[in-house]
């Protein structure tokens, strides 16, 4: 069962003349993991920052389509695209959560850092707050190297640290759908390993989409890949299939390394 | 040729250092007579150009008067006698101290930077944060031509339209430390702006994406990511404008009223150090023109010593 | 709640910004007003002591033109030195110093002038303004070309090297050119910056009421005389200072404007 469709969307970039995507259409199965794969350029990054409304941080970038959430409460799929109050923004990136390529730690306690997204959305009990920074904090793999110094700047923490803090900052507030745009493209392979570990370990709780410039990476921890190439969705499938198995020329040469 | 031209490139770098250590050394050799004579009693002396009998010099000072084991009964015919304006017969001498100068260049800076700061932070945020790219660029150029305006500009325009509407708010006199302190928050103000906005514009577009993806408003990225990101920037950029406002001349000259007295109110006239330069310059002599000298002696200290806190402390390069 | 706090502060700041526009408006406004109904086409031909302008302007054009000859050589080359030849802590700390000079009060720079100069000399004089205002221009100088030239790419520079050119070649004939136009801009503003200085000139050059070319003696300067005019109490010298300020704020902004466009058609 899906958690997002995505419905003949296409997107154009305010500076760009034309289509930056179009005609997207791919389901985010719930729970699973998808991978966004493609060389660069292939419009992967526009895609998944489309799935939070990040593009509305800017002005003048145009979307068409649908893109299908899945409501939880009543099991009903509605439209991000028709939000256009503040609030609802507010809480659809709540509910849909998103992690960078590089680290992005906020100028303050790590504590803090985690506790951020509770603090503004309203969480004032201490108890409460500490609870949740904790849980969200062992949900990632870095409390045990975190407790004795939560009250110290992030910014002293190794990069792979830094990155798993920023996804027990999205986890603390419990989203529905987390995105991962390249999340280990700056990190070492020790900490890429221990991230893809923490990634596959999240999916009981959350679905993710991933993209990933990395295809060991998108074999080795999703289980659907989709394959994008100029702006237009080439080929979608359960990543054994497309790895194993490609139905489209194109897909097989990339993946067998002959571009990008 | 090319050590030829090495070598010039570095004396004129050079140059740099012996300019700043002439200047040092200029204005102390000039002021010294002042400085010998007043030393750092100057700070704390009340009196400008005032006739001071020389035997009761000692008790006309201030410092002296508050002296605890004075005796009081003469101390009190000497004033009495001073305030009868009976000092005719005695042989005196002119005092010069800063007291004055410096609490009015002090004060009309703090009400510059009172004014001055909560607006320049609302332009930095609105041009960093708030405006559409082209609005931003269109007001940033307009607020940096507020910047270039030569400071006697805003002197005129202070004096002859900006007092007339502050005073009938407030009363009191046109030219007075707060009309000076405010023309000066004016003219501190795009400058303040503009480089508050630079500072701003450090933080990385990913850091206050990351935020709005947990859900914060704008005001919350600017207050809880973007202010303490750049934090140092802006802290440095006000500081700056701090400098600025302190050796500034011609917006205040013409409206502070060039009157070597305390202010009793904020509507009051007095006088700032580079105020009685530009004004007492002329017909200085003697030991006048020393203290003048010890006032732009003290004025250069101090305004090196705020800039290099805002540069070394704050606005480092390599710090970040 | 937080919606509305979000919203109360957005538009705190933008009003903010209008503040900031509407002093620029009425300043310009007033200058305009008062400026160009005092402006007449006479005050180019006379001089201050015939009541029109004309020594005034000449008088502060070669002032700021001796400074800029002056100031010019010795801030680009002292800004070729910091960033092509020196390195290291005495790079940090004259770069540093020139920070700080930047910023110094323009008064003590006159009064600096005045005991180097003009007390040697017994007397203001258009050479001591000159001094005082390039005094000015050089921190400025510097900066500008510090940056520009820390924006050329260093491959340009090993490309130049490469080739066998001797590294001053490279420096003037490549990377001053790569680099020009941040440059030209920057010494505009320089210059637009020092012709509007009052304070360094006020007991270094002073002014004059009469047409001089006469650098050793008091020298006709427009931002003085603005001084003087507009703290006289006659309403026919009033409005000469207007008219002044009129002139020389269009001067400094247009000057302003200049740099700024050549930045945007070239840069």
């Amino acid at each position: 069962m899906p958690i997002m469709s995505i419905e003949d969307f296409s997107f154009t970039y305010a500076s760009a003349p034309a289509r930056s995507l179009s005609n997207i259409n791919l389901p985010i199965q719930k729970n699973c993991i998808t991978s966004l794969i493609g060389p660069s350029g292939c419009g992967k990054s526009t895609l998944l920052r489309s799935l939070n409304r990040m593009h509305d941080l800017y002005p003048n970038n145009e979307y068409e389509g649908k893109l299908m959430l899945l409501n939880q409460e009543n099991d009903e799929m509605e439209n991000i695209l028709d939000i256009k109050k503040e609030n609802e923004f507010i809480q659809l990136r709540q509910r849909v959560g998103m992690i960078f390529q590089k680290p992005t730690p906020f100028p303050m306690s790590i504590f803090d850092n985690v506790a951020y997204g509770l603090r503004i959305s309203g969480i004032k009990n201490k108890t409460e707050l500490k609870d949740r920074v904790e849980d969200a904090l062992k949900g990632s793999a870095l409390f045990g190297e975190v407790s004795d110094r939560m009250n110290k700047s992030a910014m002293g923490l190794s990069g792979g640290q830094q990155q798993r803090l920023c996804i027990a900052r999205a986890v603390a507030l419990k989203p529905e759908l987390l995105l991962f745009d390249e999340p280990t493209s700056a990190l070492d392979p020790i900490s890429t390993a221990a991230i893809e570990e923490l990634i596959v370990e999240l999916k009981k709780d959350v679905s993710v989409a991933i993209v990933t410039h990395n295809m060991q990476q998108a074999s080795r921890i999703s289980d659907y890949t989709a394959f994008m190439y100029l702006g237009d969705l080439v080929e979608y499938g359960e990543t054994e299939q497309i790895f194993l198995n490609p139905r489209e020329k194109k897909t097989e040469d990339y993946i067998t390394g002959r571009f990008g | 040729m090319e050590k030829l031209f090495k070598t010039v490139s570095f004396m004129s770098a050079t140059l740099v250092m012996v300019l700043l250590a002439s200047i040092f050394f200029s204005l102390f050799h000039t002021a010294k007579p002042a400085i010998e004579e007043y030393g750092f009693g100057f700070i704390k002396e009340k009196a400008w150009d005032e006739e001071v009998p020389i035997e009761n010099d000692i008790a006309a000072t201030p410092v002296k008067k508050e002296e605890p084991k004075a005796a009081v009964s003469s101390d009190d015919d000497d004033l009495a006698s001073m305030l009868a304006g009976n000092t005719s017969d005695v042989p005196t001498k002119t005092v010069y101290g800063g007291l004055i100068p410096i609490v009015g260049t002090l004060l009309s800076t703090l009400i510059a930077m009172i004014f001055a700061l909560p607006i320049a932070m609302g332009i930095a945020v609105f041009l960093a944060e708030i405006a559409p790219k082209q609005i931003s660029n269109i007001v940033g150029i307009a607020i940096e031509l507020l910047a270039a305006i030569p400071s006697i500009i805003f002197g005129m325009w202070g004096l002859f339209y900006f007092a007339p509407i502050v005073q009938s708010f407030v009363g009191g006199y046109q030219v007075s430390l707060l009309t000076a302190g405010l023309v000066l928050g004016v003219m501190i103000l795009p400058f303040m702006a503009a480089i508050t906005r630079d500072s701003m514009r450090t933080t990385p577009d990913v850091l206050k994406e990351s935020a709005y993806a947990l859900g914060a408003t704008k005001f919350e990225v600017i207050k809880d990511i973007i202010f303490p990101y750049s934090k140092a920037g802006i802290i440095g950029s006000v500081i700056l404008a701090l400098g600025r406002a302190l050796g500034e001349t011609m917006a205040v000259a013409f409206l502070i009223g060039s009157v070597f007295s305390l202010p009793t109110s904020l509507t009051s006239p007095t006088v700032s150090i580079p105020v009685a330069m530009a004004n007492s310059f002329g017909e200085a002599t003697g030991m006048k023109t020393s203290a003048l000298f010890y006032l732009a002696f003290l004025l250069f200290i101090i305004s090196f010593a705020v800039i290099s806190i805002a540069k070394f402390y704050f606005l480092r390069k390599d710090n970040k | 709640m937080r919606l509305l706090v979000n919203k109360i502060v957005l538009l705190l700041s933008t009003l903010s910004a209008l503040i900031g526009l509407s002093f620029l408006a009425w300043i310009l406004f007033t200058l305009i007003g008062k400026g160009l109904s005092s402006l007449h086409f006479s005050l180019f031909l006379n001089d201050l002591i015939d009541g029109g302008l004309r020594n005034l302007i000449v008088g502060q054009f070669i002032m700021a033109g001796i400074a800029s000859l002056i100031g010019v050589p010795i801030g680009m080359l002292a800004g070729i030195y910091l960033q092509e030849y020196g390195s290291g802590k005495y790079v940090r700390f004259i770069r540093d110093l020139s920070d700080i000079m930047m910023s110094a009060p323009s008064i003590v720079i006159g009064a600096f002038v005045y005991a180097i100069v003009v007390v040697p000399m017994h007397g203001t004089s258009g050479i001591a303004g000159s001094i005082a205002l390039a005094i000015m221009m050089i921190p400025i100088v510097i900066n500008t070309t510090d940056n520009m030239l820390s924006l050329v790419p260093k491959e340009l520079r090993e490309a130049g090297i490469a080739l066998g050119a001797s590294k001053y070649r490279v420096i003037l004939d490549i990377i001053i050119k790569a680099a020009k136009v941040g440059i030209m801009t920057g010494l505009l503003l320089a210059f637009a910056r020092i012709i509007g200085e009052t304070a360094p000139l006020l007991f270094t050059s002073e002014t004059s009421n009469y047409f001089s070319v006469d650098l050793k003696e008091a020298y006709p300067s427009l931002t003085v005389s603005i001084y003087a005019l507009a703290n006289d109490p006659t309403s026919s010298s009033r409005d000469l200072a207007w008219a002044a300020s009129f002139i020389l704020t269009m001067l400094v902004l247009i000057i302003n404007l200049l740099g700024r466009y050549i930045t945007r058609k070239k840069g």
